[in-house]
């Protein structure tokens, strides 16, 4: 652990405020020389916001930056990397079809008379390869490494700008378990060489091995602070957790009735070791809950054949069902709306009426394909009016339409359907309140009309409020299943980070 | 509709013009001449159209043309095939290699760019190849096969008209009544232009997205298969190593002019027939004006590109109308 306890940066009141959201209130952060420095937070506590505005990828709305004592802007990447400051992205940085050492020395190329040094650059680069402990030569091209070794080169990048502080932003999340250690021990080495880590991550075990310190965000605030021996993953959960859930109440009665939705087995692509098997009963809603890349869309994309699953037996109504498109599961009774509207769910320049119809031309068409207007105009119409999509004319241009409306006429472009399963994937991402408000009533009431609906969100208390039962995933495998009563945000969040201690076995009721 | 209205706008212009400065524009030997020009164009540049609003290109068309034309003239002048059987393969070789195109694309994932640029070269090869690289048919059609001709050369006028209306206009006609009626009125045409536009979206929507750019496709080659068996008959003999040449470029002309967003999604047929009568027409005032007809190029150049400027002017000018409409609804 590093001796020297002076502090090396400091950052003092950030605030930053996206159009809606306050992403970071006053928040505070020192980091001092040779410490890593966990920052942990729920999804959308701000911890990427903080990254980017110290690394200079964005700028504060308020605050300002400390380092060595004194107050720097950093206005721009470059301006970071000239004070020793790196970022290494989640998604690396790299151009894979170069080689290593041009990569290292990307943009400060060793010239020599105005060419490129190759011998110089080799030397250099193996400098700072060493540094990491990687063994690979200069000259191999970037996209031979495997994911482990492309992050090493990363992090040799970065100390070839001579940066003293590395902030590293989920560096585990695509590393097997023995990458991932030898990370660690670079991160070690590191620190004893006088470098200072700022570590983001989910995985609290890692937390715990890893840093010094902690420092907990929650709601674009601090939370608190843990050092030395009470950084441990129940400590770190009760600060990360505990929002308000006064949005829900007045619920609609349900009474549940056969299950619907039955999976067994299903093999998801992106995580075939962990087949998923559970249940959803008509007029159920079940929410999945989960940290931002637990599988949980990927579930979603299986079950709606658009990443058709590699195995498993998926029942609707009792009747199994094959599910290798969308066609399919639209065949089937499903519907999904999914994650990202404007690229998955509308067809942005055309209008709330085709939009809505889209889906369901076919069911409505005539002979020989021929649509029918008519059917189209009155379903829109009535779409529009029922879920109070506002201007109230479906000739508009989705494209003109506020984020909030645009999400009801995807919605609407579904529900006209009256599918038996809904599947939901974070239907609430970037929409006010209001039309929150709106859509979590649409939900409830397409399950007390019979639905099976699967509901897939990263907003916790929006899980807690409105969900019959809340399963957790977590690096794709189901950890754990809460009913109503068992079910509280340190119980969630305990599964969703694979601390839930008997979540691990099977079929849990609470904690 | 605003386009097609601008684009007729333009050509009705060029006519008036035209007709102005040489009183032989609307001569109706002149006139014939250009409409048989349009329909060449038109059916070439539907096929395209559909192409383009499905988001992909297609630059095989010219070669396509040419291939067809040495083909036919083979199979019937010197393997002495029935017509009927004749007409048949070709119509299965046009509709065979649609859908080649259309595999290599939406299955193998090829970029259309490249399928098509390799279906240029490769069909204009074959085409110089099977003919010896002469003129084909050499003495032009005689005896049975003169009769065909009337398909490219025939003139009919129609009651009330008084003007002989050149019968492959009449066929352009019938194409584009055909692909305004599938393009607006069948869920098929809403598919494609939902697919020209996003994908994913249309995916995630059940559309068998695949399905809709194989048939945009199929639908290109089978009218390039139709362009060049009367481009054929029309020019009764052709020179393999030329015939047919920039009619791709032709045709993606007519589309864009037309209304086509290589972006995908948009285009209406009308705006695409009135694009491909704009080429000829401007070819033919410029010649009859007086410009030389090396210029030819050129000018059509000019026009598509002043064309889209404008367009695209336009739809900043009610973009920004919009948004300081939108601010002012927020804060009434």
């Amino acid at each position: 652990m590093a001796e020297a306890s002076d502090t090396l940066l400091q950052a003092e009141a950030l605030t930053k405020r996206f159009p809606g959201v306050t992403a970071l209130d006053r928040v505070e952060l020192s980091l001092r020389r040779g410490e890593v420095l966990a920052v942990i937070g729920e999804n959308g506590a701000g911890k990427s916001t903080l990254m980017k505005i110290l690394a200079g990828v964005q700028r504060p709305d308020a605050g300002r930056v400390l380092l060595d004592g004194r107050a720097v802007e950093v206005r721009s990447v470059h301006e970071a990397l000239e004070l020793g400051i790196a970022l290494i992205h989640q998604e690396l940085n790299l151009a894979e079809n170069l080689d290593v050492g041009a990569n290292v020395f990307l943009g400060r190329e060793p010239r020599r008379w105005g060419f490129l040094d190759r011998a110089a650059t080799e030397r250099d680069a193996r400098r700072y390869l060493d540094m990491v402990g990687l063994d690979v030569s200069p000259r191999v091209l970037v996209e031979r490494l495997p994911i482990g070794r492309k992050q090493l080169v990363e992090i040799a990048k970065a100390l070839a700008t001579s940066a003293r502080i590395l902030i590293m932003d989920e560096p585990t999340s695509s590393l097997s378990q023995h990458e991932a250690e030898t990370l660690f021990r670079v991160i070690k080495d590191l620190r004893g060489r006088g470098v200072s880590v700022i570590y983001i991550s989910h995985r609290l075990r890692e937390v715990e091995e890893l840093a010094d310190r902690v420092t907990v965000l929650r709601d674009g605030r601090n939370a608190g602070e843990l050092t030395g021996a009470d950084i441990r993953p129940d400590r770190m959960v009760s600060l990360m957790v505990g929002r308000d859930v006064s949005l829900f109440e007045g619920r609609l009665p349900r009474s549940l009735g056969e299950p619907v939705l039955e999976v067994r087995d299903l093999v998801v692509p992106s995580n075939p070791r962990h087949p998923l098997s559970f249940t959803v009963r008509a007029g159920e809603i079940v929410g999945v809950a989960g940290l931002v890349g637990a599988g949980r869309s990927e579930m979603l994309h299986a079950l709606f054949g658009i990443e058709p699953a590699r195995g498993g037996s998926v029942r609707i109504g009792g009747v199994p069902v094959r599910l290798c498109s969308p066609r399919d599961a639209i065949a089937a009774g499903m519907a999904l709306v999914p994650e990202d509207r404007k690229e998955q769910g509308l067809i942005l320049e055309m209008t709330v009426r085709q939009n809505i119809g889209l889906p369901s031309l076919r069911r409505h068409c005539r002979a020989g394909g021929f649509l029918n207007r008519e059917q189209e105009r009155r379903d829109a119409a009535a779409m529009v009016q029922k879920l109070r999509i506002r201007p109230a004319d479906d000739t508009k241009v989705v494209l003109t339409l506020s984020g909030g409306n645009q999400q009801k006429t995807v919605l609407a472009k579904w529900l006209l359907l009256r599918p038996r399963v809904l599947l939901l994937d974070e239907p609430t991402r970037g929409v006010d309140v209001g039309a929150k408000e709106e859509i979590y009533h649409l939900i409830e009431e397409t399950a007390a009309a019979g639905a099976a609906v699967l509901f897939v969100s990263s907003e916790l208390p929006e899980v807690l409020g409105i969900a019959d039962r809340i399963l957790v995933m977590h690096e794709g495998r189901l950890t754990g299943e809460l009913g109503r009563e068992g079910a509280s945000e340190e119980a969630v969040m305990q599964l969703a980070t694979g601390h839930g201690g008997a979540g691990e076995t099977k079929r849990p009721r609470g904690s | 509709m605003k386009k097609v209205l601008g684009i007729f706008g333009v050509l009705l212009a060029i006519c008036v013009i035209a007709s102005l400065g040489n009183p032989d524009f609307l001569n109706s030997y002149n006139l014939q001449n250009i409409l048989k020009r349009t329909a060449l164009y038109g059916i070439m540049g539907l096929g395209a159209a559909f192409v383009i609003m499905s988001g992909g290109i297609d630059l095989s068309i010219g070669s396509m043309v040419a291939l067809v034309g040495c083909l036919m003239s083979l199979l019937l002048v010197d393997w002495g095939l029935s017509t009927p059987l004749v007409f048949l393969l070709l119509f299965l070789l046009a509709l065979a290699l649609g859908l080649i195109h259309g595999l290599l694309i939406t299955k193998m994932r090829l970029q259309p760019f490249v399928v098509t640029l390799c279906g240029l070269l490769l069909y204009r090869g074959v085409a110089r190849w099977i003919t010896g690289d002469s003129l084909t048919p050499p003495g032009g059609f005689t005896g049975a096969h003169e009769g065909l001709r009337v398909l490219a050369t025939g003139r009919v006028t129609l009651p009330l008209l008084n003007f002989p209306v050149p019968i492959p206009f009449l066929i352009l006609l019938a194409v584009t009544a055909v692909a305004a009626v599938f393009l607006n009125l069948t869920i098929y045409g809403r598919y494609l232009l939902a697919v020209g536009r996003n994908e994913q979206a249309a995916r995630y929507s059940g559309i068998n997205t695949h399905r809709i750019v194989l048939l945009a496709y199929v639908l290109c080659a089978l009218l390039s298969g139709l362009a060049g068996v009367l481009s054929l008959l029309d020019n009764n003999s052709i020179q393999p190593p030329q015939h047919g040449s920039f009619y791709e470029l032709y045709a993606i002309a007519a589309a864009v002019l037309g209304g086509c967003s290589l972006r995908g999604g948009e285009g209406s047929v009308l705006g695409v027939v009135l694009g491909a009568a704009l080429i000829p027409v401007l070819n033919n005032a410029s010649s009859l004006l007086g410009f030389p007809t090396r210029l030819e190029f050129a000018i059509i150049g000019i026009v598509i590109l002043v064309g889209v400027t404008v367009d695209e002017l336009v739809k900043r000018v009610a973009a920004a109308r919009r948004a300081s409409h939108g601010a002012a609804a927020v804060k009434n």
